[in-house]
């Protein structure tokens, strides 16, 4: 409530001064201070809740991290002690039994993440380079390719854990049954294949969207760069390499960092997979943390991991655009 | 310039109205009160074969209530798979029901909490005395010593459920009473893509009723006497080595039943797959599933030697569900009044019946239908043979690492590792190595 009123008023306090100088001007004023107000405050009501919904949370949870907020304490959040930074000790010491279960968790992650990304760019870009194209049939294809990313993410992962049941399912079916390249069932939910079972899953559900994203970049390479490349004599090969990838640049440059803060996080996808135990192969960071403080109720080591995960994430997207956007000022110049 | 002044007007009222919503959030997280009589707002678990079921037994009696009394109850069943975490996210935010279904081994970790109202003598004069209750289910209600965070609601113990046709087929006279006799009948059962035994390896709570069993069966306890988590024990390791061994070395349990948690086993069972069940109250469920009462037998689950009873013949968990009362409800009086409706006899009887399981309350349980021959071997398990989970802060803890390391070892035999002392000992450290550090 403070945070709100004292934005509001803030803004409130900042439309006018600015306006002042235009008070000698005449009569007009009254309609111009409307005028460049109006904008600000229709944005209010999005700051507010952006503030409600992103901001006042993700303070809160950094205050938590700072508490030894355990079930003796949840309920009247102010008797809980302040603990300093053991939260954060106890979470980076990693020789001791929950630092180390949280590197794991975090190297798992990070293979995953570069797998998943990698592997949904690929397809994605694939995908939308083959249906440039016009043929017989292209429409349709491309409105299925994007059923994955359409679906309801419980919907479709409770499918695929159907899919995966060792008795029943229908992927022991085809491996097993019927193409015969196992010698027995294997498990997929549980044991170390679970990896994979994660990582089809996350693939299958975010290539749509470098599809997608990689569709809309390709509408904008004009045609007439391939055409005098074709006349130069470049085959398809080269006319990729030279054209289409360069020009996509700015395009995957966003859509590479946003596949890998919605992986990196991805909470859904293991939780409805594995239930609130993931198997250790497939332990991703995001079921981690919640485990972690849903397990010892100590909500004050999970709100520090989750700080630490916050502060990675910053740091590498960070690092990423600095990489990348002066590379494209090199190659500008 | 009219339209302009009105959309700033509207604007400036949607972010006032979010402000203000955003203050109703918080709440107070003193103490409960009587200011709104009329209303109570009740969570109960999930007992019958589905949500609805329970609807349908739960709504007529809290008619009756609204008719006695005047207040209008308001249930909502949940399911187990949300309740724990419903339960602690209400005692985080002060924003709970009145009254609550809680699974009893839960009691001494959510009294730490402080959340649930603490039955004294005073609360317990209100609702006829704590001598109405059974004394083993009076013993799952929170940490000894202090006053209990909730009543015994419904009791149930574990049972042998075994498939008649399939014992008889196999030349199979009666049940086994030893895990010696259970393995060997296991095993002349599991052929032809037939099983002995089923079970619900991924779910961490069934794999804890059973390990306790098997660790009291080996004279252990996973908790010290002064309440210090100790997994690691000779007789814990035997214990959960013994369980699991029931399928690694055993092969009297099919290697897919290590990924169920959605009781697929007791499909299984009413569907033949399994001839044999170990499972709490299970009739009504076998029931909605298609299995005819006399299909099935009910024994007494199997000790290593001898007959059921105290000590390391101990052959059950005391399983069962308790009624808590929040502390901050606005309506104490009617919670308290609701909590002694539920525990009435004529209710107990009515509710026990339609969930299959066995009353707390002594006077309710002479009826005659708590003494069919099936609910005999409940009962004298109850009575008898039964002991009840660590009741200690950490319960709740406890449940999640032990029930998952069993888990991990049910994974490992599935896939065809080996299971042995070593890595059972293994699993156990890392599950103590996660327990809270005081």
């Amino acid at each position: 409530m403070t945070t709100t009123t004292a934005a509001s008023a803030d803004s409130g306090e900042r439309a006018v001064p600015k306006d002042s100088p235009g008070a000698a001007r005449g009569p007009r004023r009254p309609g111009r201070i409307r005028r460049i107000a109006l904008p600000y405050l229709l944005l209010l009501p999005a700051l507010i809740l952006e503030l409600l919904v992103h901001l006042v949370p993700m303070v809160i949870g950094i205050f938590m991290s700072f508490k030894e907020l355990t079930q003796f304490y949840i309920r009247d959040w102010g008797t809980a002690p302040w603990s300093g930074f053991d939260n954060y000790k106890v979470s980076v010491d990693f020789s001791a039994p929950v630092g180390k279960a949280l590197l794991h968790s975090f190297l798992v992650t990070v293979g995953f993440t570069l797998l998943s990304v990698g592997l949904c760019w690929l397809i994605g870009t694939a995908a939308a380079i083959y249906m440039q194209d016009t043929f017989r049939g292209r429409g349709l294809l491309r409105a299925l390719f994007l059923v994955p990313y359409a679906l309801p993410v419980y919907a479709a992962v409770i499918t695929w854990v159907f899919m995966f049941q060792h008795d029943n399912g229908l992927v022991n079916h085809v491996l097993h049954d019927q193409l015969h390249l196992t010698d027995k069932p294997s498990f997929w939910l549980i044991g170390d294949n679970s990896f994979y079972a994660l990582l089809t899953v996350s693939v299958w559900k975010g290539w749509p969207f470098a599809f997608l994203i990689v569709m809309a970049g390709l509408q904008n390479i004009p045609g007439e760069l391939y055409e005098a490349a074709a006349l130069d004599g470049a085959g398809l090969w080269q006319q990729l390499r030279r054209i289409t990838l360069p020009s996509l640049r700015p395009v995957n440059q966003v859509l590479v960092l946003v596949l890998f803060l919605w992986t990196f996080n991805d909470f859904n996808t293991p939780f409805v997979l594995f239930g609130r135990t993931a198997p250790e192969a497939a332990d991703l960071i995001s079921v981690h943390i919640y485990q972690a403080s849903f397990v010892t109720w100590n909500f004050g080591t999970g709100s520090a991991m989750s700080v630490l995960l916050l502060l990675f994430l910053l740091v590498v997207t960070g690092v990423y655009l600095l990489l990348t956007s002066r590379g494209r000022k090199t190659a500008d110049v | 310039m009219r339209r302009i002044r009105a959309a700033a007007a509207g604007a400036v009222t949607v972010s006032l109205l979010t402000a203000v919503t955003a203050c109703g959030g918080g709440s107070s997280t003193g103490g409960g009160s009587n200011d709104s009589p009329k209303t109570l707002t009740y969570w109960a678990s999930n007992q019958g074969a589905s949500i609805e079921v329970d609807k349908k037994v739960l709504q007529p009696e809290l008619d009756k209530f609204e008719k006695q009394s005047g207040i209008k109850v308001k249930v909502e069943v949940v399911p187990w798979s949300d309740l724990l975490n419903r339960i602690l996210t209400a005692t985080t935010s002060g924003q709970g029901p009145d009254v609550l279904n809680i699974g009893n081994t839960w009691s001494a970790s959510l009294q730490a909490t402080g959340a649930l109202l603490p039955w004294d003598a005073s609360n317990f004069a209100k609702i006829g005395g704590k001598d109405r209750f059974v004394e083993s289910a009076l013993g799952s209600t929170g940490a000894q010593g202090k006053d209990p965070a909730a009543v015994p609601l419904y009791s149930m113990a574990y049972a042998l459920y075994y498939n008649k046709k399939m014992f008889a087929d196999a030349g199979i006279a009666k049940p086994p009473a030893t895990w010696d006799e259970l393995i060997a009948d296991g095993k002349k059962l599991s052929k032809g893509g037939k099983w002995g035994l089923g079970a619900e390896g991924s779910n961490p709570s069934e794999n804890i009723h059973h390990t306790f069993v098997f660790a009291k069966q080996h004279g252990a306890d996973f908790f010290t006497a002064d309440g210090k988590p100790d997994f690691t024990s000779d007789g814990t390791v035997a214990a959960v080595k013994q369980y699991v061994d029931l399928m690694a070395k055993d092969k009297i349990i099919a290697p897919g039943n290590a990924e169920y948690a959605q009781n697929q086993s007791v499909s299984d069972f009413a569907k033949g797959k399994n001839a044999m069940l170990l499972w709490q109250s299970a009739s009504a469920n076998l029931k909605s599933q298609g299995m005819s009462d006399d299909a099935y037998g009910i024994a007494p689950v199997p000790v290593q030697s001898g007959t059921p009873g105290t000590g390391t013949n101990v052959n059950s968990m005391v399983a069962g569900i308790n009624l808590a009362v929040f502390k901050n409800s606005h309506n104490l009086d009617g919670a308290t009044k609701f909590v002694k409706f539920m525990t009435s006899d004529a209710e107990q009887k009515i509710l026990n019946t339609a969930y299959s399981s066995i009353p707390p309350v002594k006077t309710a349980q002479t009826d005659a239908t708590f003494n069919t021959p099936a609910n005999a071997v409940l009962k004298d398990t109850l009575a008898k043979s039964a002991a009840a989970l660590p009741q200690v802060a950490d319960e709740s803890q406890f449940e999640t690492t032990v029930g998952t390391a069993v888990k991990t070892l049910f994974a490992a035999a599935a896939a065809g590792h080996a299971v042995t002392t070593e890595s059972v000992k293994a699993e156990l450290e890392k599950a103590q190595q996660q327990m809270p550090a005081k």
